[in-house]
């Protein structure tokens, strides 16, 4: 209905800036002359950046090694073969890839494996897993979520655990690093440390044990089954009991899905007193032990050696994209320095007209 | 209708007609409440949710989270899928409902008004509420109360049965209305008795018509009484002068008519919005070609693996299913995941920033008028970005464009002219004395103690009104002539029968007795209870308590009795500066309440002369003459006034000669065909000539003319009216048949110039759209002369313009005039256009985009409503249209509501134009619902164009801001979010699409899911919202100053398919940035899935935040907090997410991630490079653009940048420039042709033709120009009246019609011949028409 309002100024607007839109503003507009020094400065900083980041990325050493087994290459042709026949899990086998380092190896040297056309980002692969049942929770134990299916049970019903398809194709090659001081002398061992690779995060608090029943681990996981790709079950792991069941770090870090196709994973960190400072010059022998088939779908193994810097792992591209833009932000600075100039002419030459 | 239905023949319901009314026995019937609210609290939820579903967006994105519970294409999970639908869902819900509580509140309010129903246990009337007002009940009001429900009036305490209501509420109207007892309840006690009443009523259906409403009353005895809408008091209305009146309700709640015209607000779909709906199935398109791609890539990745990868994981039961079946689930996977390709959040962000916007538009104070308290309505909430693509307005005259205050101006009595010179003087300096008076108002009115909340505007604009129509300054000569006559009156004996005698002086005085008594005005002094505050142009929508308050002061002041005693008279102290209370001002003068403004000037002029109106009741008018006499005629029958007939008539008898004399006032084209007397044939010629001038001037005309019966005749005829008014079935064709009867063989006794002022500001606001490149129409009802004549004052048509004159009835004339005037327009045209380029002079005439104003003289075109029905009826609109194309502005005049609404309709769809009307009366209304935008003026005509409108404004100049600032805004802000939007959508979706690449096409997302939610609710959706409702690109006073700015609105300039297209690309590249810096990044090494995507979540983030960053214009702190707030935001959320999510959403898991990204160098040094490189590209068009760009919106932004005198400066330089370059194109082709053309070329001023004809002294325009006056009618001796030059007040010599100088041109164009050919036949025929005016012309 249409009744009216008659209060006094009931009607009238308030007459304040926000209301009237005259709030002050500041009101930026692009032209050449503030643009310049923008892209200039911006241009330099790049450059600068760029070219730091490529130096010290550069300083970075990697050494790898393909020892997938193809048809000819390397020296775990052998233990490929096996690994296509037979189903899983594999039979031990061996193989061994040697180097030599001509100077020390600037620690601190981190060990990764790198699996090719491995694609641990599949959609249905990365959901396949039971986060709590992984972090101990008694009852998700025993009952896995639905999204570990097909790794759920097995056909007798027994819970599997760990469950799902991203613990059934844990990364299970393990490698022994040997070194050689002497040329002919004896291979000595380097002590790998394998347990501070997971992050600290996963380890203490994402992953845990179920409670040990009188102590043993092993009961704890009573009434479950391994899954079905593994040799042994989870409890079984490692020896360390901190390094055992759902907190192995081997299975922590692999748990942890890579984004892309090609992915690395840590897999030791050489730190022992004897390499503080890195692998010394000398003949090393990594010992593979074969176990993970790729072969069946296109997949490459490597190992890499690798040193980092301040800004993690080797990795040129950012210096490159810093270096590239940066370039690209002073041509398009002299560009519009160009712009600038001839429009101030034209700007001149309007006003001498008038 | 649940009323009629209601299966209970009880004794009570008696039927006729298909009609049933209950019986006033029981109070079980309809009720009173009503009830507005769409919802109640159990309905709200399934009927909101069914409403909402409506929508094609809404129902697809259900769809779309369905589409995610099947697990074989989920891509997130079920539950998450819902959120985004859900929260959108729910917004607009909670919208609803706070609209829907607004709703009930006001209900509520409406519903526990308390009024007084008779009650029979008590045998007395009971206060109760609204509410429960029955169907039936017996109401009784008293003065000053509102009618709560239709009521069929039974009882008056007015002795005559009268009762006087004011309809502000319902129509707008001010001046009180009559209704009347029903008949036969005339003549009772005092008292009305609610126990006697026995009898039943029957009436029709409630309809939403509120003028029309019969039914009759059955008594015991079987006999029937009629009653019609006289005897109806409507819901909402007021009584006023009247005491005490009793009343049986008829209609209740709902079913009320006023109720029944209550149409909600309405809703339109604007033009971006239907642009946008069409990007949105491009987006579809690109939805499904990526889905596609996803789909096919899938499948080949699959087949790519001969054996059983160990990351490729069965369906539950271990099984795989084919390799095309499962491209087809990951089609529909894709689907869910790239969904937001389609802005979700898009539709919530364009209804809260129409609201915004709303909100500042209904905030703005140039918006708001103080004389009536209103500022502007936005009655449609969605078009307001429409305000800033108008290109076509259509204007009615009177009421918008002009006052409708009228003013008498001048008379013409029996040939005589008195052209009331010191009035017109007096009027002049009106404008200067209408400041003072509102000074003085307001001190008058400025001490009431207690009364202080009443507005002093309303006041002062009814004070205003009377102010300019009371004062009429009698012309000298007539008034003397006056007084002579009245003598000879006065001295007639009673009982002397004279001779009816046509000598001036009886006729003067017969002249203003007809002023006096032919009309429907009220007259109401201080002597009568006539307690009223007059509060104009109630808006619609406002709360409804204030009638209340406005009714409880009123009671107050009832009981304050003489209170021109408590006042100091005239310069009471203010008490409360502009707060003044209302106007009892001790009248010494009658009040005139009039349904016209017209017919209270036209009173009131009477008055001037001393023929006062005293008194009118149903049956006696009461009139003072110059000696002081006064004579009470009875008034036998009052015709009143129709469209159709267009002229009233009263029927009295002469108390001194007992003669019966109707007195009969209408428009001069109707009297004067009705005129009937040969001696006097000398006298209707003066009279038509000045009416002419009269018109010229931009008067109203209305003739009076008067006719005396025999007693013979007369009973003759009343008996057949009294017929007419007893038949019920076709009572109007009867009773329009009666009168016409009547009405005829006049005479004339002179006719009168009334004056409707042009209201405030409109040659300005119009000056200021024509630059901004709108086309102006004017649609009136008015003559042709008046029209054209109000054109030329508010500078629609200019001086110099060429105006092409259509008036004919013959359908080939108007076809060959159109091709004639087409050809010519056209060659004119092009010979500018080969001009320019012939002396190589670039003249950059306007922005050339707006082809059709380039380089042509304006081209005026005047039709008429005639020539209008056959420009319809045959074919021709395609011409008429290509003729107006060329013409900068268009008169159509003698338009009927529908032909209005029929060329609204044309332009729009045909040219496919946006179009805007605006009106204020209630024939404007078919046009206002016609064009795209309808805009109503709340003025003196009423509500209803307001209520059929978009926006309702107060004065036309409002018009100026309400386009040029507040439509560029809404416009450039919506356009510019929309555009924003979709590119936020494309190039945060696409980062989601690379990754496909590198996941198999599998579906994953390296986001979590939640904080891709959070992204496009909480961290993305702040600012170009912000944006859309604050950002100005140009500030007010530019856009004012510059008018041209609008066309850019007009072009559709920020958004268009271009833009569209431009904002896809650098989406894509965006997103590609944002995504392979990242990514090749981070190749080859130890990144996790999320460990992954933060990095680009927060990168894209960065870059979308910049990019809005760069488009804003005006950055106040509001832009400053909510870009640094959805930034903060931002991390904030993420690191409690990340924080204390461990296994919360299994089994994706953010645990930690944003942490550890935090920590690591890489992902700060990939945050600055990367938005960088992302939106390098547009920084650098923006900055060439911001250098070189020559357009006027960076002009103008340059010039906002600029200090206040220096940008003064600047845009006066500007508009000079401009003007010199219009200007010169407009003359350029323009040769000087005035010596030769006659009649239509005449408004060339001597200084222009010296200058044209000295630019282009050898045009070849100058052949032609003179023969374009076609079928000139030489045989009347006035042929075109109106025609002959627009304009008196330059009547140059050049400008007079000279037959003789029809000078062909050396070389006539072949055209040109053969256009005179197909002329020889149709002149006959067009003249032979019946009515007079018949001509058909073709005017330069």
């Amino acid at each position: 209905m249409a009744w009216s309002a008659t209060s006094p100024g009931a009607n009238q607007p308030d007459n304040t800036a926000f209301t009237q839109q005259r709030l002050p503003a500041w009101q930026p507009l692009l032209s050449a002359g503030i643009t310049l020094p923008l892209f200039f400065c911006v241009g330099l900083a790049f450059i600068g950046l760029g070219l730091g980041l490529y130096y010290s990325s550069n300083g970075i050493k990697e050494i790898e090694y393909d020892y997938t087994g193809e048809p000819g290459i390397g020296n775990c042709t052998a233990c490929a073969r096996v690994g296509e026949r037979v189903a899983p899990p594999h039979p031990n086998c061996t193989c061994q890839w040697c180097f030599s380092l001509p100077e020390l190896f600037q620690g601190p040297v981190f060990l990764y494996y790198e699996l090719s056309n491995f694609y641990q980002n599949n959609r249905r692969y990365v959901v396949s897993r039971d986060d709590e049942q992984l972090s101990g929770l008694a009852s998700a134990l025993r009952h896995p979520a639905n999204e570990c299916a097909p790794y759920q049970r097995t056909p007798t019903g027994l819970p599997i655990a760990p469950c799902g398809a991203i613990a059934n194709s844990l990364f299970n090659d393990s490698f022994k690093l040997l070194y050689q001081r002497q040329p002919n002398g004896p291979y000595d061992e380097v002590p790998l440390d394998r347990t501070g690779i997971a992050w600290w995060t996963d380890y203490h608090v994402k992953f845990h044990n179920p409670a040990p029943i009188n102590g043993s681990l092993k009961l704890a996981f009573h009434g479950t089954a391994k899954p079905p790709n593994w040799p042994r079950p989870v409890y079984d792991l490692s020896p360390d009991p901190n390094n055992t069941g759902f907190v192995n770090q081997d299975f922590v870090v692999w748990m942890r899905t890579a984004a892309l196709p090609t992915f690395r994973k840590l897999y030791a960190r050489i730190r022992h007193v004897n390499y503080s400072a890195g692998l010394p010059r000398g003949t090393y022998c990594v010992n593979i032990t074969y176990n993970y088939p790729v072969l069946a779908f296109g997949g490459q193994k490597r190992i890499i050696f690798s040193s980092i810097s301040w800004m993690g792992g080797k990795n040129p591209f950012l210096g490159i994209a810093y270096l590239t833009f940066g370039s690209l932000c002073i041509i398009t600075g002299f560009v519009m320095l160009i712009v600038y100039i001839r429009y101030q002419d034209e700007n001149g030459d309007g006003d001498e007209d008038e | 209708l649940p009323l009629f239905t209601t299966p209970s023949p009880s004794p009570d319901y008696q039927s006729g007609k298909g009609s049933r009314r209950p019986c006033p026995r029981e109070g079980r019937k309809k009720i009173n409440q009503i009830k507005t609210t769409k919802y109640t609290l159990l309905s709200f939820l399934p009927k909101n949710i069914f409403e909402q579903l409506h929508r094609f967006a809404n129902l697809y994105f259900v769809a779309i989270a369905v589409l995610n519970f099947f697990p074989v294409v989920n891509a997130f999970q079920p539950a998450v899928g819902l959120i985004p639908i859900c929260i959108i869902m729910v917004v607009t819900a909670l919208k609803d409902a706070w609209e829907d509580l607004r709703r009930y509140k006001s209900d509520k309010i409406i519903n526990n008004q308390h009024c007084f129903i008779y009650n029979r246990k008590e045998q007395d009337y009971v206060q109760k509420h609204w509410k429960d007002v029955r169907v039936g009940d017996f109401v009784q009001l008293q003065c000053n109360e509102i009618i709560p429900a239709d009521i069929l009036l039974l009882f008056s305490s007015d002795p005559s049965g009268v009762c006087h209501l004011e309809t502000a509420n319902l129509d707008g109207e001010t001046n009180l209305k009559q209704r009347r007892v029903v008949k036969g309840f005339l003549h009772q006690e005092s008292r009305f008795e609610p126990e006697l009443f026995q009898n039943k009523i029957v009436c029709e259906k409630p309809n939403n018509n509120l003028s029309k409403f019969k039914g009759y009353m059955e008594h015991p005895d079987q006999t029937r009484t009629g009653f019609n809408s006289e005897s109806l008091l409507l819901r909402g209305c007021t009584i006023r002068n009247t005491e005490v009146v009793v009343g049986i309700v008829i209609y209740a709640g709902h079913e009320t008519k006023a109720m029944l015209n209550n149409s909600g607000p309405r809703y339109k779909r604007s033009k971006i919005e239907r642009r946008m709906n069409i990007d949105i199935f491009f987006c579809v398109g690109i939805l499904f070609f990526m889905c596609l791609i996803g789909a096919i890539g899938h499948g080949l990745w699959k087949g790519k693996f001969s054996g059983l990868p160990p990351f490729d994981v069965p369906d539950a039961n271990g099984n795989f299913p084919s390799i095309a079946l499962q491209g087809f689930y990951m089609f529909l996977t894709m689907i869910i995941l790239l969904q937001i390709l389609i802005p979700i959040s898009l539709y919530v962000s364009i209804e809260l920033v129409k609201l915004g916007q709303v909100f500042f538009l209904h905030n703005d104070i140039d918006l708001y008028d103080e004389e009536t308290d209103l500022s502007i309505q936005c009655r449609a909430l969605n078009i307001t970005e429409d305000l800033g693509q108008i290109q076509y307005i259509f204007s009615d005259k009177t009421g918008t464009l002009t006052e409708n205050k009228m003013v008498f101006r001048r008379c013409t009595i029996m040939g005589n002219e008195f052209s009331h010179q010191e009035n017109a003087k007096r009027l002049e300096t009106q404008k200067e004395l209408d400041s003072d008076d509102e000074d003085w108002t307001k001190c008058q009115y400025g001490a009431f103690p207690g009364l202080s909340t009443l507005r002093h505007t309303g006041k002062i604009l009814f004070h205003m009104i009377f102010f300019q129509e009371k004062d009429v300054t009698p012309d000298q000569g007539l008034l003397t002539k006056v007084k002579d006559a009245a003598l000879k009156l006065e001295t007639l004996t009673p009982h002397k029968v004279t001779k009816p005698s046509f000598t001036t002086g009886s006729s003067i005085t017969d002249f203003f007795l007809a002023l006096a008594i032919c009309n429907s005005v009220m007259v109401s002094t201080t002597t009568e209870p006539r307690q009223r505050v007059r509060c104009l142009n109630s808006p619609a929508s406002a709360s409804p308590s204030l009638p209340l308050l406005r009714l409880t002061l009123e009671k107050a002041w009832g009981q304050t009795p003489p209170l021109a005693v408590e006042i100091p008279p005239m310069w009471a102290t203010r008490a409360a500066p502009g707060k003044t209370a209302r106007p009892i001002i001790p009248e010494p003068e009658f009040c005139y309440e009039a349904e016209s403004p017209d017919e209270a000037a036209l009173v009131h002029a009477a008055r001037a002369y001393n023929f006062t109106l005293v008194s009118r009741t149903p049956e006696q008018v009461t009139v003072r003459l110059p000696q002081g006499t006064l004579l009470t005629f009875d008034l036998l029958y009052t015709l009143g006034f129709d469209s159709v007939r267009k002229r009233m008539s009263v029927i009295v008898r002469h108390p001194l000669t007992a003669e019966i004399i109707v007195y009969t006032k209408g428009a001069d084209s109707v009297i004067m065909d009705l005129l009937e007397d040969p001696k006097l044939r000398k006298i209707r010629a003066k009279t038509q000539k000045h009416l002419d001038w009269y018109a010229r001037d931009g008067l109203r005309t209305l003739c009076i003319a008067k006719k005396v019966l025999n007693e013979d005749d007369f009973q003759r005829w009343a008996n057949f009216r009294h017929e007419a008014e007893a038949s019920l079935d076709n009572q109007d064709e009867l009773l329009m048949e009666t009168a016409q009867h009547l009405e005829t063989q006049l005479t004339l006794l002179g006719a009168t110039g009334i004056e409707d002022r042009l209201q405030e500001g409109v040659p300005d606001t119009i000056t200021a759209l024509r630059e901004a490149g709108v086309q102006i129409w004017v649609l009136t009802g008015d003559k042709q002369e008046t029209a054209v004549n109000i054109a030329h004052s508010c500078k629609l048509l200019e001086q110099r313009d060429m105006v092409y004159t259509i008036n004919t009835e013959s359908q080939e004339t108007c076809e060959s005039i159109l091709n004639c005037a087409l050809e010519e327009v056209k060659r004119c045209y092009d010979m500018s256009k080969t001009e320019h380029k012939f002396f190589g002079i670039p003249l950059p005439c306007q922005a050339p985009s707006s082809t059709m104003e380039a380089a042509v003289p304006d081209i005026g075109l005047v039709i008429d409503g005639k020539t209008l029905n056959i420009i319809f009826q045959g074919n021709l609109e395609k011409k008429f249209l290509e003729l107006t194309k060329y013409c900068r502005s268009v008169l159509c005049c003698r338009s009927t509501p529908l032909q209005k609404s029929m060329v609204v309709k044309l332009v729009r769809d045909k040219l496919k134009v946006m179009t805007l009307a605006i009106g204020d009366g209630a024939n404007d209304v078919s046009m206002i619902q016609a064009a795209d935008i309808g805009i109503g003026i709340s003025g003196q005509e009423g509500m209803q164009a307001v209520m059929s409108s978009d926006f309702a404004i107060t004065r036309f100049k409002h018009l100026k801001k309400l386009l040029l600032v507040h439509g560029h805004w809404c416009y450039s802000r919506l356009a510019r979010m929309v555009v924003y939007y979709f590119y936020k959508n494309v190039s945060y979706v696409n980062l989601l699409f690379w990754y496909q690449f590198f996941c198999g096409f599998s579906g994953t997302t390296m986001i979590d899911y939640w904080q891709m939610i959070f992204f496009n609710l909480f961290f993305t959706s702040l600012p170009p919202l912000v944006f859309g409702i604050l950002d100005k690109d140009i500030s007010a006073e530019t856009l004012l100053a510059l008018p041209e700015l609008y066309r850019s609105g007009q072009n559709s300039k920020f958004y268009k398919m271009s833009t569209f297209w431009i904002a896809m690309m650098d989406a894509f590249y965006q997103s590609l940035i944002c995504f392979f810096i990242p990514y090749l990044t981070y190749k080859d090494s130890d990144i996790g899935v999320f460990t992954f995507g933060t990095p680009i979540n927060t990168i894209s983030l960065i870059t979308i935040l910049l990019h809005q960053a760069m488009e804003m214009k005006t950055w106040t702190f509001i832009h400053w907090s909510v870009l640094v707030a959805s930034f903060l935001l931002y991390f904030v959320v993420s690191l409690v997410y990340n924080a204390i999510c461990v296994t919360c959403n299994s089994p994706t898991n953010p645990y930690w991630i944003m942490e550890k990204q935090l920590s690591d160098p890489t992902f700060y040094l990939l945050c600055f490079v990367t938005p960088v490189a992302a939106l390098l590209p547009r920084y650098f068009f923006l900055a060439l653009q911001g250098t070189l760009g020559q357009s006027p919106i960076l002009e103008a932004q340059k010039l906002d940048k600029l200090p206040k005198e220096k940008k003064d400066l600047a845009i006066q330089e500007w508009r000079r420039q401009k003007e010199r370059l219009s200007t010169a194109c407009r003359v350029a082709p323009f040769p000087g042709n005035a010596r030769l053309g006659h009649l239509q070329v005449p408004h060339f001023t001597e200084q222009e033709l010296r200058d044209s004809s000295i630019k282009e002294s050898s045009s070849p325009m100058k052949r032609h120009v003179g023969d374009w006056v076609l079928n000139r009618d030489k045989s009347s001796p006035l042929p075109c009246p109106g025609y002959v030059g627009h304009n008196q007040r330059s009547p140059s010599s050049s400008a007079r019609p000279s037959p003789d100088e029809h000078l062909l041109g050396p070389s006539g164009y072949k055209a040109f011949g053969m256009f005179t050919d197909s002329q020889t036949g149709s002149p006959g025929a067009s003249s032979r028409g019946s009515h007079k005016r018949s001509q058909s012309s073709l005017t330069i």
